[in-house]
């Protein structure tokens, strides 16, 4: 029997503890951010945080959304928005000597071929910008 | 050494900072003409413009100076549970020891099984259960050097969690990552996982002994490591006959040479 088609799910491969628990500490790291930058920026309470992810830095966003509604319960950041912003990859190509677009690590050059491609964008996870009182 | 740490100051220091806080709110408010309603802050927006691993990597950063200062090869290990990271090292140690002070952080999410067997080779070893995370982070590491006290130009293993997925985000101030692969596990991890492989500068194919009994096929395993990554270098071996060990010493022998040149 055969898989209807659509039926893989397309997370990272691996276990889902695993990739959630990836997510999940990643979320902790903005909520450190978030409680540092409250003393310095002056606010008390967070409503929406813009995250900048690169389509390369190995971030599911699904299971980001996920892990930040649970990591920011309780905290300065309950019940804030995520919005994230996905970011393109892009590698310098050495052939070719210009940037070429890319969807994954191990693509090789859409233009010449070769895997000899040095990410230079797309694999940043940042905290763009906070919407606070 | 922990420099950067934040740990144990956190909580203190921002009751200091919520009274301040409130001063800085009143001179606002009386400005904006909402003096009357000095709680009632309007939303605002706040560009941030940080790393998520900012914080990760700065203590990262504070280990490869403690590192570098000491003239020491760190090596970041990294796999899947099972590829045989604690046996390729108690042979290496074994190998080693008598001519290089050898230390190793173990990295596991319960037991302190691996460090029981790397003491037993006579070696010292600091075992962090990580519990429910999923990789060594730089903190972590960190404290784990302040009960270590490793020596000046030693070798410093860190065994991460057996895992192929999350280790490869966490810098923890090593010279370079190290990707264990046994044949046992399909020639197809390295574009399976290709995160891990990417942040990994040597790729060892563990277990070779193995390879009449498997359809593991190390040539296009090989091609596809450097598909992910053209700078990987790959070694094969057998930790448990030795065979290909010796290229592996060579290597360690080598990089620690640099690192001892580079930071005399």
């Amino acid at each position: 029997m055969t898989n209807p088609p659509g039926a893989d799910l397309h997370l990272s491969e691996g276990c889902m503890a695993g990739i959630a628990m990836h997510e999940m500490s990643l979320c902790e790291s903005v909520l450190q951010i978030l409680e540092q930058q409250a003393d310095t920026q002056q606010y008390r309470k967070v409503k929406t945080v813009w995250l900048e992810i690169g389509a390369l830095a190995g971030v599911e966003t699904e299971a980001l959304r996920f892990s930040f509604d649970i990591v920011m319960q309780g905290s300065l950041a309950d019940h804030a928005r995520l919005e994230i912003i996905e970011v393109p990859g892009q590698a310098w190509c050495l052939p070719c000597g210009r940037n070429v677009a890319v969807r994954q690590l191990y693509d090789q050059c859409p233009r010449c071929g070769s895997h000899q491609l040095q990410i230079n964008g797309g694999d940043q996870m940042r905290i763009k910008e906070l919407e606070v009182e | 050494m922990c420099g950067v740490c934040g740990c144990g100051e956190g909580h203190s220091h921002s009751h200091d900072h919520d009274h301040s806080h409130d001063h800085h709110h009143h001179d606002h408010e009386h400005g904006a003409a909402h003096a009357h309603a000095p709680d009632l802050n309007p939303a605002r927006m706040v560009r941030i413009e940080q790393d998520i691993l900012a914080k990760n990597n700065r203590y990262a950063a504070e280990n490869r100076r403690y590192f570098n200062e000491r003239g020491m090869l760190v090596l970041n290990l990294v796999s899947s549970p099972g590829s045989g990271k604690t046996s390729l090292l108690t042979e290496t140690i074994a190998r080693l020891k008598d001519d290089t002070g050898i230390a190793v952080i173990e990295g596991d999410q319960q037991t302190a099984r691996d460090a029981e067997r790397i003491r037993a080779t006579g070696v010292q070893a600091v075992q962090i259960n990580t519990g429910k995370g999923c990789h060594l982070d730089a903190h972590r590491v960190g404290h784990a050097l302040e009960s270590l006290q490793p020596d000046s130009h030693s070798l410093l293993f860190i065994e991460n969690v057996g895992n192929l997925v999350c280790p490869s985000s966490f810098d923890l101030g090593e010279a370079h990552k190290v990707v264990i692969l046994s044949v046992t596990e399909g020639e197809d991890k390295p574009i399976k996982y290709p995160d891990m492989f990417h942040a990994a500068d040597l790729m060892i194919l563990n277990k070779t002994d193995l390879l009449p009994y498997l359809d593991f096929d190390s040539e296009q395993c090989i091609r596809y490591a450097k598909q992910v990554n053209p700078r990987i270098k790959v070694l094969s071996l057998s930790a448990r006959t030795g065979e290909g060990m010796d290229n592996w010493l060579r290597w360690l022998k080598a990089e620690l040479e640099l690192q001892r040149i580079a930071y005399a």
